[in-house]
């Protein structure tokens, strides 16, 4: 992966002007690499990583991992009926897998009767829907690669040789 | 009370470190942004914790040989072989030490008689000088200056020989400037090395913290191998610094000797820190690798940064390290740090803790998250524009 998309994929907040001091190269040319990123869609966006664990946000209190069993289309395999699935706000991520199942979606909602209703008022009814089993989440420790506890403190002692 | 001869001759007539005090001031401070610390800002990759700790379950507790765990030892001389081609035999040629520190002191000991002179290069690692007098030797230092971007020359190193200089101590990449020697540097000073008969002790614990140029194992030089005491260990590569494990290797009878006094004084390093070590050199290199990455991206942030604030600095070519030159600030080094500290919470180390060479410059450690560096410079630009304009 090239060197600035490491560095933006850690903290997006670096500035163009110091990702040029880091990776040794011109301001200007870091700042039309971002540009090209974004216009070719290889950077989607940038947001915060916000600890739900720990911050109250109204509207998107329970999620649960959902396994969706579909029969695939002729000629459009999985395609078409992830796309009319995903389509709804309430996914807020899916996956095609090998195995057992066939998609699986992370869906939010404010409380469980949102999700249930999602669930069976959305998802199993819809044409080419198989079959779903629904897991609630009941903690996230881990995010891409995150951690998802307060910072440590820094166990160094303050100078040393 | 005792009488007068408590503490040996040796210790009393050596010298204490000039800056305690501002290490004091500085541990006793809240809220500082510290560049002032010699060890990785990251803990140990997990997955060397975790071998550690199930060693420990399944009761690995007892001493082991010697000279170190056959398979650590094993592991040791694979990765040599594999990273420099040099061969060494685990059985006879590889001693396991409690950190490069052992290592560097039982080699004094085991090679140096009352009296003989080990070359040493100032400014440098603050022990070196001091493990040379306990071992009842006389060190010699090498003044290095900002002009020749603090490395030692051949011509330097030749006006600094003396019949009765028997060793030298080298540290490449060096704490604290950061300095580091190519192939055809360390050729031309290996060739007068050997044409003087001298012994080398080399500290290269920073060897995979090397930027710009791939970093030469010395005793891998022409007629190095059977002269050279070849220092390593797990704390800077692998972030492993309170784990205390390190490894020294040479000839046979080198090796045999130190381990003489290894068994005698320590009899072993932990064998807890050494599952550790063999998990950092049989696992993944993938979060060494990833370290060593963002090390490399800082050093450019903060040499581009002390350039713009008008810090001189030499580019340093490994460790974590930059010493930058805060002479146009008219102030000495040690008030420049506590003035630092004071007004502006952030905490370097004076360049005089690494000898008299050092001062005049301070030692900007850049083992800290990018958000720290960010900060605490943008507080020494404050601080440069109000006293040093």
């Amino acid at each position: 992966m090239d060197e600035i998309l490491e560095i933006l994929q850690k903290d997006a907040r670096i500035a163009p002007q110091e990702i040029a001091k880091m990776t040794k190269s011109k301001l200007s040319d870091v700042k039309k690499k971002i540009r090209r990123y974004e216009k070719e869609g290889m950077i989607l966006g940038y947001k915060a990583i916000i600890n739900k664990e720990v911050v109250d946000v109204k509207g998107s209190e329970v999620r649960a991992l959902i396994e969706v069993k579909v029969a695939p289309q002729k000629d459009l395999g999985f395609d078409k009926v992830a796309e009319r699935i995903y389509g709804f706000p309430e996914v807020v991520s899916c996956y095609l897998l090998s195995g057992g199942y066939d998609l699986l979606l992370v869906v939010e909602g404010k409380d469980l009767k949102t999700v249930a209703r999602f669930v069976a008022e959305k998802l199993s009814p819809m044409e080419h829907v198989r079959g779903t089993v629904t897991h609630f989440l009941l903690k996230k420790y881990k995010e891409d690669g995150m951690n998802l506890k307060s910072k440590e403190e820094d166990k160094r002692l303050a100078i040393s040789y | 009370m005792m009488k007068k001869n408590l503490i040996s001759n040796v210790v009393q007539n050596m010298k204490p470190s000039g800056i305690r005090a501002f290490f004091d001031l500085v541990l006793g401070m809240k809220d500082v942004i510290s560049l002032g610390v010699g060890e990785p800002d990251f803990v140990t990759p997990w997955h060397i914790r975790e071998s550690s700790i199930y060693s420990i379950e399944e009761g690995y507790t007892s001493y082991t040989s010697n000279k170190g765990l056959v398979k650590l030892r094993t592991y040791i001389a694979q990765d040599l072989k594999k990273r420099f081609g040099l061969i060494y035999d685990l059985n006879d040629e590889i001693l396991v030490t409690v950190g490069v520190s052992e290592g560097v002191d039982v080699a004094m000991r085991a090679l140096l008689n009352p009296g003989e002179k080990v070359l040493v290069c100032s400014p440098c690692y603050v022990s070196y000088g001091p493990m040379v007098e306990l071992a009842g030797g006389v060190p010699v230092y090498i003044s290095l200056t900002e002009k020749q971007g603090f490395k030692l020359t051949p011509k330097l190193l030749e006006k600094n020989i003396t019949p009765d200089v028997k060793a030298i101590m080298l540290n490449y990449p060096c704490n604290p400037t950061g300095v580091s020697y190519t192939k055809k540097e360390l050729k031309d000073l290996c060739k007068i090395i050997v044409k003087n008969d001298l012994l080398v002790i080399s500290d290269e614990v920073y060897g995979d913290l090397t930027y710009d140029f791939d970093h030469t194992a010395f005793p891998t030089l022409v007629n190095a191998r059977e002269r050279t005491v070849y220092l390593n260990g797990f704390s800077k590569t692998y972030a492993m610094t309170g784990w205390r494990v390190g490894y020294v290797c040479g000839p046979k009878e080198i090796i045999a000797a130190m381990t003489k006094i290894h068994q005698y004084t320590i009899m072993c390093a932990p064998i807890m820190s050494q599952m550790a070590a063999c998990e950092a050199l049989a696992g993944s290199r993938e979060p060494i690798d990833e370290m060593i990455r963002e090390y490399h991206r800082r050093r450019e942030f903060v040499v581009g940064r002390l350039n713009e604030i008008g810090l001189k600095c030499h580019k340093p070519q490994g460790a974590f390290y930059a010493f930058p030159s805060i002479k146009s600030c008219g102030l000495n080094s040690v008030d420049f740090a506590s003035k630092l500290l004071k007004e502006k919470r952030v905490a370097v180390v004076p360049g005089t803790a690494f000898g008299p060479e050092g001062e005049g410059f301070i030692r900007i450690s850049y083992a800290s998250s990018f958000d720290h560096l960010k900060e605490a410079f943008d507080r020494m630009e404050e601080f440069i524009n109000n006293k040093c304009r």
